[in-house]
């Protein structure tokens, strides 16, 4: 465990990215999977994650959702979502904490993960109904106006398993969103879809990176997605990040053997 | 000894009247194992050791031990401590347990096949636990419980016979009486049976159309 009082209890207001992973480690057991990270992500920014498997790319975005970490700490928005103040000290979250600070953050997942039993619209309304006490009113409407965004809007009744998988996934894109996220984590979202149906999901994404600012991580397969729409790419290899730069760069011209050998790896199984 | 209609006729009111009681202490203990059940089934997924732990070894114990000394138990251990109980309510505490162990491992097995995606997205929109259990989980657990929890009604059902030993007056008690005062077992003893084979048999089609009923209604058909 790292001495905590080296971190700031806050982040200052010219130095505030969106996101900062500070010196974050990860561990299973006696297994490194993130090794002392350091990640800023700006408000607006597109960040797009890849490497191979077992790189530690999607405990990244997990970690700012679902686990906790064994050292350092990560901000969002300014604040610690792994800590908490507690006199002027920071010491590790509660799980009450947690989930407030949590609210700021939304996630997309690979199996999408609707809720089997609403309908799609139920799915957008119960963050905004339970978690931030809306109307049901209000979170109709705003559900509502999400599932229109995502092209969902005449499916709203539905159950999920009267959609297809990419009709899920937008759905559950609306449902990220719902809550506000200042930012939204995207977990290989398009890898359990049908080649036919990922065109209709990467539309809403795109849709969401140039029209709406949103702070975006994403981890994905798909290169050409990435280097379509990614601000930046982040190379992971054995829990750190190996290279990162533009798309143009970190695809047109990688620096490392390693960013190499996996693009070249991709490239042949594409 | 010979069959008599006209006995069984006459005998017939007071039977049906304990059959009454029989339905009434299998409902009341299935409603009773069905809450306490879920709280047991719960408790065990508490972050808190050993509270998993204790309720982990209470439904051990009364799994393994017979519901007739556990009847026996309550209604004549419990006076020696000060807790006087009628028959019904130490009959229905009994039985209510007992089979509320069972049932927490229905929930449990129930519970633990919703997919780990479902916590999952729980978090993702910072759901309290009480409204992911409430609201997401359980709803998804139970058509899988549905057809374990049936079997349960049907098995507490056919255990309150086991009540007539501190005197609880259903179907088996009733039939006891009478077969003592009048001399006559083969009737009042065939009508329990009867009674028993006539709700018993159609209850797994019944179980299976709720099931059914139960998955259409949440949308998961």
């Amino acid at each position: 465990m790292d001495n905590l009082s080296t971190f700031p209890l806050e982040l200052p207001a010219d130095d505030k990215p969106m996101v900062r992973f500070q010196n974050v480690t990860k561990r299973y057991g006696a297994l490194t999977v993130l090794d002392n990270l350091n990640l800023d992500v700006a408000e607006g920014e597109m960040v797009t994650i890849i490497g191979p498997s077992g790189s530690g790319k999607t405990t990244v975005l997990r970690m700012l959702m679902l686990e906790q970490i064994q050292g350092g700490v990560i901000y969002v928005d300014g604040r610690p979502i792994t800590h908490m103040n507690k006199g002027g000290k920071l010491i590790p979250a509660s799980e009450k904490y947690i989930r407030v600070a949590r609210e700021d953050v939304g996630m997309c997942f690979q199996h999408f993960n609707l809720f089997p039993h609403m309908t799609a619209i139920q799915n957008c309304m119960e963050g905004p109904v339970q978690v931030l006490g809306m109307s049901k009113k209000d979170a109709r409407e705003r559900s509502e106006e999400l599932l229109e965004l995502v092209g969902m809007i005449d499916k709203k009744d539905q159950h999920p398993s009267r959609l297809s998988g990419g009709q899920q996934q937008r759905v559950a894109i609306a449902r990220a969103l719902a809550m506000r996220p200042k930012v939204l984590l995207l977990d290989e979202v398009t890898s359990a879809l049908d080649p036919e149906v990922i065109g209709e999901v990467t539309e809403v994404i795109k849709n969401l990176v140039t029209a709406h600012n949103l702070t975006i991580m994403m981890v994905t397969h798909q290169m050409g997605f990435a280097r379509e729409i990614s601000d930046r790419v982040c190379f992971f290899y054995g829990g750190r990040i190996e290279e990162q730069g533009s798309p143009a760069e970190l695809f047109g011209n990688p620096r490392k053997e390693r960013t190499q050998q996996f693009l070249s790896a991709v490239k042949s199984a594409d | 000894m010979e069959w008599r209609w006209d006995f069984t006729w006459e005998i017939m009111p007071k039977m049906l009247a304990a059959t009454g009681n029989t339905l009434i202490a299998a409902g009341l203990g299935y409603a009773i194992a069905i809450v306490v059940g879920l709280m047991l089934a719960l408790a065990q997924r508490t972050p808190y050791r050993p509270v998993t732990l204790m309720v982990r070894e209470f439904v051990e114990f009364i799994r393994s031990t017979p519901l007739v000394l556990q009847i026996f138990f309550v209604y004549y251990v419990g006076p020696q401590f000060g807790i006087n109980l009628s028959p019904w309510v130490a009959g229905m505490i009994a039985i209510g347990l007992h089979y509320s162990a069972y049932l927490s491992e229905v929930y449990r097995g129930g519970i633990e096949s919703v997919p780990a995606g479902q916590w999952e997205a729980c978090r993702s929109i910072s759901l309290s636990t009480r409204d992911t259990y409430f609201r997401i989980i359980i709803p998804q657990a139970l058509p899988p419980s549905v057809a374990g929890m049936g079997n349960y009604l049907v098995g507490i059902f056919k255990d309150t016979p086991m009540l007539s030993v501190i005197g609880v007056a259903e179907l088996m008690h009733a039939a006891n009486a009478i077969g003592g005062q009048h001399y006559r077992y083969l009737e009042p003893y065939t009508i329990v049976g009867v009674v028993f084979l006539l709700i018993s048999l159609p209850s797994a089609g019944l179980i299976r159309a709720f099931e059914t009923w139960v998955r259409r209604k949440l949308g998961m058909t």
